[in-house]
């Protein structure tokens, strides 16, 4: 969708939250669900920043790693990638423990999450980092430079700014999946709902508030990564010289 | 011991016969999911009557966890009336979620078909049906099965979702098993390694379809 549309849903969904909070049907859900749309928000933004860190670590060493290093990379790839985040979670919370590391629900959920975009991010940082034009490697070789200090000053940067796009489009899903750790007792905006809904049954109503809350979410995190293509993009060489 | 190799075995027999169903309830959503999308892709190239709603609904429902929709359409559809299991509404939940994703990479295929084979098709007075049955869907389909192929792997790491509108597949009966024995480790790593060999293994098999698809365009 264009930015301009995005914008339109995001100003009709807000409107649709005010509206509905000035309304007696739904004002008293409204205070609890905002409450775990915090929760909400303070795991996906914590969860954010780690699964980058994860996907870079893991991309760097896969693509320049030791041998060993560069199989441990592909392992944990695979293994995140190639099993359903619910199972995850519930390894992390249920055998963990049994290895002796009883980690607190908060950590399980964050570290769940954090590992499974993580895994997804390397794939993403990898391709972007191969993305980059091989003459970059090239100049800087020409111009003396060693090969770490080419990959921290001339290509990631470069890189970055090529994955923005996907980073978007994994932050949105890891956004949307935080609604699995209200099953581990979690009280983020899902385990609110559900727990509205099983006191008052007034199921339509606070689950439309919560759909709101999360299509709000989402498009803002749209907008944001679209802001910063921009902004990253900006007074790069593209195209005619002039 | 951490690792019961007895308990594992024991647990094995209801683990398969629970992987049945996840690989049952991954073949019905993506068969909802496949044909939903393209109806939802090709409606919004009918004009702007339909894409307006259409593009509004797609970003909608991909914009919301797959999580509550399920939960909404467990608990609302029955005070319409509508009493159905909970294997069927987590199909038609996880089916028209993908189908939203799907519709996208049609989107593509159908973009990525020159404007000739549109304007060929009106100078033989086709209709519409006939130039997207004939000319356009056949052309439009085969570059974006491996994108479809991926959506395939999605689905089938989204069923244990299902696990919470009470259908035992795979990650629900591993719980039930765990909370009967209070062994967790044999059980749910057994769940995760069939998840892991399965995604792998269809992976494997989606690299092959798209080798096959890339040697019949380029011969």
């Amino acid at each position: 969708m264009g930015a301009r549309s995005i914008i339109g849903m995001l100003v009709g969904a807000i409107g649709l939250l005010a509206w509905f909070s000035t309304l007696e049907r739904f004002r008293a859900f409204m205070p609890v669900l905002l409450h775990g749309a915090e929760t909400t928000l303070r795991i996906t933004a914590i969860a954010s920043v780690l699964a980058f860190a994860f996907a870079i670590i893991a991309a760097l060493a896969r693509l320049y790693g030791l041998l060993p290093i560069r199989w441990l990379a592909r392992v944990y790839i695979e293994m995140f990638r190639g099993t359903s985040l619910l199972v995850q979670l519930f390894w992390l919370y249920f055998v963990l423990p049994e290895f002796g590391m009883s980690l607190a629900p908060f950590t399980v959920a964050v570290l769940a999450l954090s590992l499974n975009t993580g895994a997804y991010g390397a794939e993403v940082v990898r391709a972007a980092i191969e993305a980059v034009p091989s003459g970059q490697w090239e100049a800087s070789t020409a111009v003396n430079m060693t090969r770490t200090q080419a990959l921290r000053r001339i290509i990631l940067p470069q890189a970055l700014i090529l994955m923005i796009p996907p980073w978007g489009n994994l932050f949105i899903e890891l956004l949307k999946a935080t609604a699995l750790v209200s099953l581990i007792t979690i009280p983020d905006l899902t385990f609110r709902a559900l727990e509205l809904n099983s006191i008052t049954l007034k199921t339509i109503d606070i689950f439309t508030l919560v759909l709101l809350i999360y299509l709000t979410i989402s498009l803002m995190l749209t907008i944001i990564m679209r802001g910063l293509e921009g902004a990253a993009s900006r007074g790069l060489a593209r195209g005619r010289v002039h | 011991m951490l690792w019961e190799w007895s308990y594992a075995l024991e647990v094995l027999p209801p683990l398969l016969r629970a992987a049945a169903i996840t690989v049952e309830a991954t073949l019905l959503s993506f068969a909802i999911a496949a044909s939903l999308g393209l109806a939802l892709a090709v409606l919004r190239m009918l004009g702007p009557m339909f894409a307006w709603p259409l593009s509004i609904f797609i970003e909608f429902v991909r914009s919301t966890p797959l999580l509550i929709q399920m939960f909404f359409l467990y608990f609302v559809l029955p005070q319409f009336g509508v009493t159905l299991d909970g294997l069927t509404v987590g199909v038609l939940t996880i089916g028209v979620h993908y189908a939203t994703f799907c519709a996208e990479v049609y989107r593509t295929g159908l973009e990525n078909i020159p404007r000739g084979q549109w304007e060929a098709a009106v100078a033989l007075n086709l209709g519409v049906f006939t130039t997207f049955k004939d000319v356009i869907l056949p052309q439009a389909i085969p570059p974006v099965v491996p994108a479809l192929g991926n959506y395939l792997i999605g689905i089938f790491k989204a069923t244990p979702l299902l696990s919470v509108v009470a259908v035992l597949e795979l990650m629900g009966t591993a719980k039930i098993l765990g909370s009967e024995s209070y062994r967790y480790v044999e059980p749910i790593t057994l769940v995760g390694l069939f998840f892991l060999i399965m995604s792998l293994v269809s992976a494997t098999a989606i690299r092959a379809v798209e080798r096959m698809l890339n040697r019949r365009t380029v011969g």
